[in-house]
C-alpha cells in the first residue's frame, strides 16, 4: 500500500475508533426505583409498573403538558412520577412502563414512557385464555 | 370428544404441504449441492432436474399453503390460532393480506414465496451459476420452513404451525364442550395499529428486498466454490442492484408510514427495529460500489466478498434482533418473543449462514486474485473505495448501538439508551453525510486508474461554486435553525447541507458534461442525484421541524420561560395544547379551532374537524383556510391509536395528531334550564363567571357567521361576555322569522359552557336573552403539531434514487431495452403517486 492509503485509512479509523469513544459515555442504564434515588439527577430507565392504589392526576383542560402518578417496582420501591406531556391512553391498562428521566428530590421526571400493554400481546396466551373465557362469558349474559 | 362446526381438511392439506416443502427444500438443497461438485456434465445435468423438481414441488407447495392460510382467514375459521388471532369478521377485506403477515409465521411464508419466485429467474437466467447459487437459496428455504415446520419431537417444537387449532393453544373451558365455536364470536383481528394500507404494501416489499439480498451471498458462495473467484461478479451486480432499490425503497415506506399514520411524529427515530434493516442496506450499497470497482479496475475484490456475505448475514441477524423479542424494552415495534425453540432455531438460521460463508472466506483469502497495481488517489477507484468503508464502518456503528440489548443479555450487564437517543446517532451520522455528499459528489469526475488534477478541478470548479452559493443563499434567506444542540452541530449540519447540495449538483452537471446526456449510462449518476436531494431533505426537514402546538408559541398555557422550576431545566418539551370546541387559538402562523367530531366508517373512529386560517397581521382578514381531520380510533378491547392528519404544501408539511381525547360518547344528560334576562342595549346580566354585555341588536346581519338580505326579517344580538379572568368572549344568538315560522339560531361558548338563546322581544326596545349554564362537560381536545419543512424532497429523492439503481441494473443486467424502460415508468409513476399523493 502506497503511504497516503495508510494515511487516509488510518485517519478514518481513527476518527471512528474516536467516535465510539465518544459516545461509550452516552449510554443510559436500567435501574431500580431505591437504586435510582441514589443517583439524584442521573439519567436513567426504570422498569415498574403503575400504583393502582394512588391516583393519577391528568388534566388537559389546566395543562395538557403535566400528568402524575405513582410507581411500584418488583423490589418494593415507589415513587412519584411527573410527566410533561400528554397522558399515554393506555395508562391505567399498562403491565409495565419503561421510563426514562432523572430522579427529583420527590419525584421521578420522566422524559419518555413505554407501555407495554396486555392487548397489543397477541403471542401471550396468558391473556390469549383470558380473551376467550371474556367471550363466552359474555355470550351467557 | 367430538368438536362440531370445526373445517379440519384445509388444515391437514395445509401442514401436508408444509412438510412437503420442508422436504423438498432439503432435497433440492442436497441435489443442487451434488451438481455443483460433479464435473462430468451429464451427471451434473440429471442432479440439475432433480433439483429443479424439488425446487418446483417446494415453490408449488408454498404457494398452496399461502392460499390455505387466505381461504381460513378469509373464511373466519376460528378453529384455527391463526385465523382467531389475525384475522375479525369486521376486518375490512383490503387488510386481509395484511393480517396474514401480521404474524411470525406469516412473514416467515412471505420471505419463502419471495425466494421461490427469485429462485425460478435464478433457475432460468443464471445458466452455469445455476446450481452453487440455488444451493444457498434451497438451503435458506431450509431453514425458513423449519420455522414453520411445527412438529413434535418429545417436548420440543420444532417451528409454529400455521394451522395449529385454537383448542389446542389455548386453555379454557370452553373447550370442554362440543359446541365451542359458536361462543367464539370473532377472532383478535389485526392490530388497530397495523390497520393503514402501508400495512398492505410495505411489508411485502421489505422482505423481497431482505429476501433479494441472499443473491449476491449465493453468487459470493458460488464464486468460491467453483473457484472462478472474479467472475461471480458480472451476474451477481445487477442483483444488488435491485436488491439496493427495492430494500431502499421498503425501509422508506416504512418512514412514510410512520410519518403519515403513526403518531411518532417523524419518518426515522433509530428505533432498533428501523436500524436493523437499514445497516444491510448500508453494507449492500458499500458491496455494490467495491463490485463496480471490481469490474472496471479489478481492485476491491476481498472487499466486495465481504460486503455481499455481510448483506446477507445482517439481514438474518436483523432477523434475530426484531424476532426473538430481546429489542422488548428498546423497541415500539419488535415482535414479541415467540418461545424458546423458535429463538434457537432463529440463531441457527443465522449461525448457519455466518459461520461456513466467513471461515470460506478466510480460507480461500489467499487465492482471491488482487491487482497488483495500487490505485492512486488521483484514481475514481481510491475514492469510490474509501466511500463504501464509510458506509460500511456507519453501519458498523449503527448495529454496534443498536445490538446493547444484546450485550446485557450476554454479559449481564444493564446499559440503555442515552437520554437522547437520536443525537446519540445524529452526531455521528452528520459526519457520515459530509463525507458521503462530498465523495459522491466529486467522484464521478475521477477517471480510473488515474486522472490528471487539472483536469478534475476545471470540470468541478462551476459545480462547486453553484453548490457554495447557494448553500449561502440558503442559509440568508432559509436558514437552519436547530439550535438545540449547540452552534457546534449547527455548523456540521450547514457543512452536511452544503455537500448534500455539491453533490446534487456536480450528479446533475455530470450527467451533461460527463456523460453528454446519454440518459442510459446515466443510472449512477441519477442514484446520486437522488440520494443526495433526499439528505437535502432530510437535513431541511429535522433541521427546522417546528413544533407549533407548543407553550411558546400561543398564550393559553402557563409559559415556562427559562429555567422549568420544577426540573431546573432549560430544554423541557410542552408540546401538548388543549383545544376547547369553538375557542380559536393562536398556533404557530396559524388561529385554529376545533369545530366538532363525527364518527367515522369503521366503528369505533372518531374524526375531529380542526380549522386552520392564517390571518393578516394588519387587516385581520383570513388570508388562508384549511380543515385537518385527524382521528382517533378505539377498539373494542380500548387499543387506541391516533392518526395524524396532514396539509400537503409544495415546500413544507402542517401536520397535526391527538394526543389525547377523551371518550365523548357518555356525557351526561344536560338538565340545566334557560335563564330569561330582559335587557336593552348595552344592559349588563350576570352569569356565574362573569358578566354578559349585550352591545347592540342588529337586524339582517350580514357577517362572517350569518348572511341575510335587507328584505329577510332576523335579529340578532351582538354579546361580549367577560369572565372573571377577564377574558373576553363574542357570541351572536339570532332570531329569524321566515315562511316557515320562527327560527331560533343558539350561539354556544364553550370555554364558559355558556348557552345563549336570542328568546324574544319586549316592550321599550328590550330583547329576551336567554342563557343556559350547562353542567355538560366541556369538550376538548390536546393534541401535538409540527411544522415539517422540505418533507417533500426526502419522497422525491428516494424516487429518483430507485429509479436510478433500476437504471443501473437494467444496464448492467443487459435487459431489453423497451420493456426496461416500460417497467420504470411504471414503477416511477406507482412510487409518486405512493409517495406523494396519495394520502
Amino acid at each position: 500500500m502506497k503511504k497516503t492509503h495508510i494515511v487516509i485509512l488510518v485517519s478514518i479509523a481513527a476518527l471512528i475508533v474516536a467516535l465510539i469513544v465518544f459516545s461509550a459515555g452516552d449510554f443510559s442504564t436500567y435501574e431500580t426505583i431505591s437504586s435510582a434515588k441514589n443517583k439524584q439527577g442521573k439519567f436513567v430507565h426504570l422498569i415498574a409498573k403503575l400504583d393502582k392504589s394512588e391516583p393519577i392526576e391528568y388534566d388537559a383542560v389546566n395543562n395538557p403538558n403535566y400528568l402524575s402518578f405513582y410507581a411500584i417496582d418488583s423490589l418494593g420501591g415507589k415513587t412519584k412520577v411527573v410527566f410533561h406531556n400528554s397522558k399515554p391512553t393506555d395508562l391505567e391498562k399498562s403491565e409495565r412502563i419503561v421510563m426514562k428521566g432523572k430522579m427529583q428530590a420527590d419525584h421521578f421526571e420522566c422524559k419518555d414512557i413505554l407501555l407495554k400493554c396486555p392487548s397489543k400481546y397477541k403471542d401471550d396466551k396468558k391473556q390469549l385464555e383470558k380473551t376467550i373465557t371474556n367471550q363466552q362469558d359474555s355470550t351467557y349474559k | 370428544m367430538e368438536f362440531e362446526g370445526e373445517h379440519l381438511l384445509p388444515g391437514q392439506i395445509g401442514h401436508f404441504f408444509v412438510l412437503l416443502a420442508f422436504v423438498a427444500s432439503i432435497l433440492s438443497t442436497i441435489a443442487y449441492f451434488t451438481a455443483s461438485r460433479k464435473t462430468d456434465l451429464a451427471e451434473k445435468k440429471s442432479w440439475i432436474n432433480f433439483a429443479r423438481l424439488s425446487f418446483a414441488v417446494q415453490l408449488i407447495s408454498a404457494a398452496i399453503i399461502f392460499a390455505i392460510v387466505f381461504f381460513i382467514c378469509s373464511n373466519h375459521y376460528f378453529e384455527y390460532m391463526y385465523a382467531y388471532k389475525h384475522a375479525s369478521k369486521e376486518l375490512e377485506s383490503k387488510y386481509l393480506l395484511a393480517c396474514i403477515w401480521e404474524g411470525q409465521e406469516g412473514s416467515f411464508l412471505l420471505w419463502v414465496i419471495w425466494h421461490s419466485i427469485l429462485g425460478i429467474f435464478i433457475m432460468f437466467k443464471s445458466k452455469e451459476w445455476e446450481s452453487p447459487v440455488m444451493t444457498v437459496i434451497s438451503f435458506a428455504q431450509f431453514f425458513l420452513l423449519l420455522m414453520l415446520l411445527g412438529l413434535h419431537i418429545s417436548d420440543v417444537r420444532l417451528g409454529s404451525n400455521l394451522f395449529t387449532l385454537t383448542r389446542n393453544e389455548i386453555a379454557g373451558p370452553i373447550f370442554s364442550q362440543p359446541d365451542y365455536l359458536n361462543y367464539i364470536k370473532d377472532g383478535i383481528g389485526l392490530n388497530v395499529l397495523l390497520r393503514n394500507y402501508w400495512m398492505v404494501i410495505h411489508p411485502p416489499i421489505l422482505f423481497l428486498g431482505f429476501a433479494s439480498t441472499i443473491i449476491p451471498f449465493a453468487y459470493a458462495y458460488a464464486g468460491i466454490q467453483t473457484k472462478r473467484f472474479g467472475d461471480w461478479v458480472t451476474p451477481a451486480l445487477p442483483w444488488a442492484l435491485f436488491s439496493a432499490c427495492v430494500l431502499g425503497v421498503g425501509i422508506m415506506m416504512g418512514g412514510k408510514w410512520a410519518y403519515e399514520s403513526l403518531s411518532f411524529g417523524g419518518y426515522w427515530a433509530w428505533d432498533p427495529v428501523e436500524n436493523a434493516s437499514l445497516v444491510p442496506w448500508l453494507i449492500l450499497i458499500a458491496g455494490m460500489h467495491t463490485m463496480v470497482i471490481y469490474k472496471a479496475t479489478g481492485h476491491s475484490l476481498k472487499a466486495s466478498y465481504l460486503f455481499a456475505f455481510l448483506t446477507f448475514i445482517f439481514i438474518l441477524y436483523s432477523t434475530f434482533l426484531t424476532r426473538t423479542g430481546i429489542l422488548g424494552d428498546t423497541s415500539v415495534h419488535a415482535f414479541t418473543d415467540a418461545g424458546k425453540a423458535v429463538n434457537i432455531m432463529i440463531l441457527l438460521f443465522v449461525a448457519a449462514f455466518t459461520l461456513p460463508s466467513i471461515i470460506l472466506l478466510i480460507i480461500n483469502l489467499k487465492k482471491i486474485p488482487t491487482e497488483k497495481q495500487e490505485e492512486s488517489t488521483n484514481s475514481r477507484e481510491f475514492w469510490m473505495f474509501i466511500g463504501s468503508l464509510v458506509f460500511f464502518l456507519s453501519a458498523l456503528f449503527i448495529i454496534a448501538k443498536t445490538s446493547v440489548p444484546v450485550y446485557n443479555k450476554v454479559f449481564g450487564t444493564s446499559f440503555a439508551q442515552p437520554e437522547n437517543v437520536e443525537f446519540s446517532y445524529n452526531k455521528v451520522i452528520i459526519l457520515v453525510a459530509i463525507i458521503i455528499g462530498l465523495l459522491s459528489a466529486v467522484t464521478q469526475y475521477f477517471k480510473y486508474k488515474k486522472t490528471a488534477p487539472a483536469y478534475i478541478l476545471k470540470k468541478i470548479a462551476i459545480p462547486t461554486l453553484l453548490a457554495a452559493v447557494m448553500t449561502a443563499a440558503l442559509a440568508i434567506f432559509y436558514p437552519l435553525t436547530y439550535y438545540k444542540m449547540g452552534a457546534g452541530f449547527l455548523g456540521a449540519a450547514y457543512i452536511a447541507l452544503f455537500a448534500a447540495i455539491y453533490s446534487v449538483i456536480a450528479n446533475g452537471a455530470y450527467i451533461w458534461s460527463g456523460l453528454n446526456g446519454k440518459l442510459k449510462a446515466a443510472g449512477g449518476s441519477i442514484a446520486h442525484f437522488g440520494f443526495a436531494l433526499m439528505l437535502v431533505g432530510i437535513l431541511i426537514s429535522s433541521s427546522n421541524k417546528e413544533v407549533i402546538s407548543n407553550s411558546g408559541a400561543n398564550g393559553i398555557n402557563i409559559q415556562i420561560k427559562g429555567k422549568d422550576p420544577m426540573t431546573k431545566e432549560v430544554d423541557n418539551p410542552q408540546e401538548n395544547l388543549t383545544l376547547i370546541r369553538q375557542v380559536p387559538v393562536a398556533m404557530g402562523p396559524y388561529e385554529v379551532t376545533y369545530l366538532k367530531d363525527s364518527l367515522g366508517h369503521e366503528k369505533g373512529r372518531r374524526f375531529y374537524e380542526l380549522l386552520f386560517q392564517r390571518k393578516d397581521a394588519v387587516t385581520k382578514k383570513v388570508t388562508e383556510q384549511f380543515t385537518l381531520w385527524p382521528d382517533v380510533y378505539i377498539m373494542k378491547d380500548n387499543n387506541m391509536s391516533s392518526n395524524p392528519d396532514t396539509k400537503t404544501y409544495l415546500g413544507k408539511d402542517v401536520f397535526t395528531y391527538l394526543s389525547y381525547a377523551i371518550n365523548n360518547d357518555n356525557k351526561p344528560e344536560d338538565t340545566a334550564q334557560f335563564t330569561i334576562h330582559e335587557m336593552a342595549e348595552g344592559d349588563t346580566a350576570f352569569y356565574s363567571n362573569g358578566i354578559i354585555i349585550l352591545n347592540r341588536v342588529v337586524k339582517n346581519p350580514d357577517n362572517e357567521k350569518y348572511h341575510f338580505k335587507s328584505t329577510d326579517a332576523a335579529l340578532m344580538a351582538d354579546i361580549t361576555l367577560i369572565s372573571k379572568d377577564s377574558m373576553h368572549f363574542g357570541a351572536m344568538p339570532l332570531v329569524q322569522v321566515d315562511e316557515f315560522g320562527v327560527n331560533q339560531v343558539d350561539d354556544t361558548v364553550y370555554a364558559q359552557n355558556l348557552y345563549l338563546k336570542f328568546a324574544g322581544v319586549t316592550e321599550g326596545r328590550k330583547i329576551k336573552l336567554g342563557v343556559k349554564e350547562s353542567d355538560k362537560l366541556i369538550e376538548y381536545i390536546t393534541l401535538k403539531a409540527y411544522i415539517f419543512p422540505g418533507i417533500n424532497l426526502v419522497w422525491l429523492g428516494l424516487i429518483i434514487m430507485a429509479l436510478g439503481l433500476m437504471m443501473s441494473a437494467v444496464k448492467r443486467a443487459k435487459l431489453s431495452t423497451f420493456y426496461a424502460a416500460l417497467a420504470l415508468i411504471f414503477a416511477g409513476v406507482g412510487l409518486f403517486y405512493m409517495f406523494l399523493l396519495a394520502n
